[in-house]
């Protein structure tokens, strides 16, 4: 099937399988691998990507419903000159990735985040990043980061 | 995921037309139970029929007789929503905490209801405010709509428009999380309606299930003492790997109170 939508202000269209899943067409056939497959069950966050403006799990979305969508995933996140987005700069700053494979969802994510509550308390930080796990740092230094950028977002 | 054929009407009509046509059809919401049941193979329908186009299913209506909540509506919306805020606001903080912030910006009101799975909040959300439940055939009261196991009273064919939730004199909504799937292990809304006191418990049984003995001590007393001794037997509650059915007996009751204290 025929879809088309904007993908980091660039607008792209493709024939797919309907069973297609939007993280899939992200990373096989606009070939952005920054989004990433985590466990597959829609539980684990690292495929977090902005559909419309709202952080959504690109695993657990068919392609096809993301038809005429606003798609921003992480290669999008930085500015034009290549400098960082606030929260990838406090990612950076605060130390808040170890392996680097939840970050990409969990930036994602913690971009939504701070958009909903623009300063957030530790309290709010933590339960709202809920959706995204994360097996190297123990969150810690992650909070830190999203306290951060918070700050200058 | 095994082949199927994907349609997206734009209209109610077109919709149904759709879902009546033959085949295994299934409506596609926010997908965040369909969708990842799909991956797994635990369903395999025909057809897909996505109704994320169908914009008389969206949006939250204060009218005088309650909020109607259309039925493609996300859990994101009716949390932040700032009339269910003021008048329900049990109603709120439950959509709030469903699942997590990914799955609330996708997942549907209507779906949700229509899946009814037994660890949802919504069932008890809409059991315990005696809302109604109107899809494109007929109007269904809470006390009517719930059957089992992911099964409802909704008939081939029938599609959830709306659900229309009375402003309750207080209510609350206490959920004892499982901490990796955020769904319930046990969840109870108690609410003192405009026609009684009711008390909804979700994630313990087959399906959500009201308690009676609780809703009568509230009537004359609304206070978590008067609820303490009341237990609901564990010979009809589940018993898994998150929770035997003994502790989840226990944890209605004290869920309860906590619901209770909260709604004051």
């Amino acid at each position: 099937m025929k879809i088309s939508m904007t993908v980091n202000g660039k607008f792209v269209s493709a024939e797919v399988d309907a069973r297609t899943l939007l993280v899939a067409f992200i990373r096989d056939s606009l070939r952005l691998t920054g989004t990433h497959v985590g466990c597959d069950t829609g539980q684990c966050g690292a495929c977090t990507i902005h559909m419309n403006g709202q952080a959504v799990k690109s695993c657990n979305i068919l392609a096809l419903q993301a038809e005429g969508a606003d798609i921003l995933t992480i290669e999008g996140l930085a500015n034009a000159d290549g400098t960082l987005h606030p929260m990838q700069e406090a990612f950076r700053q605060h130390h808040g990735l170890q392996c680097g494979f939840c970050t990409p969802g969990m930036v994602m994510s913690a971009v939504d985040l701070v958009r909903n509550h623009p300063n957030p308390s530790e309290e709010t930080i933590r339960a709202e990043l809920d959706g995204n796990l994360c097996r190297c740092t123990g969150y810690h230094n992650i909070v830190k980061a999203v306290k951060a950028a918070a700050a200058n977002m | 995921m095994y082949a199927f054929d994907y349609q997206k009407p734009k209209s109610l009509a077109e919709a149904a037309a759709a879902l009546s046509r033959g085949g295994d059809p299934k409506l596609l919401a926010g997908g965040q139970s369909l969708i990842a049941a799909m991956k797994l193979r635990l369903a395999a329908p025909s057809d897909l029929i996505d109704l994320g186009a169908i914009t008389e299913l969206t949006g939250i209506k204060a009218e005088a007789a309650g909020i109607t909540i259309g039925a493609m509506t996300r859990h994101a919306e009716v949390a932040r929503s700032r009339d269910v805020q003021a008048r329900i606001p049990a109603l709120a903080s439950l959509a709030g905490a469903i699942g997590d912030r990914m799955v609330r910006n996708m997942g549907t009101l209507g779906g949700s209801l229509a899946h009814n799975d037994p660890v949802a909040d919504y069932p008890a959300a809409v059991l315990g405010l005696g809302a109604t439940v109107n899809t494109n055939k007929r109007s269904i009261a809470a006390d009517d709509f719930f059957k089992g196991m992911f099964e409802t009273a909704l008939q081939a064919g029938e599609i959830i428009v709306s659900v229309t939730f009375p402003v309750p004199k207080r209510a609350a909504y206490i959920k004892f999380k499982n901490p990796a799937s955020r769904y319930a292990i046990v969840g109870v809304m108690a609410a003192e309606t405009g026609s009684g006191v009711r008390v909804a418990v979700t994630g313990a049984a087959s399906s959500v299930f009201r308690v009676p003995e609780m809703e009568k001590a509230l009537a004359s007393n609304w206070s978590a003492d008067a609820i303490a001794g009341i237990s609901v037997p564990a010979g009809k509650l589940n018993s898994d790997m998150h929770a035997s059915a003994e502790y989840r007996s226990h944890l209605v009751t004290v869920m309860a109170r906590r619901a209770v204290e909260a709604a004051k």
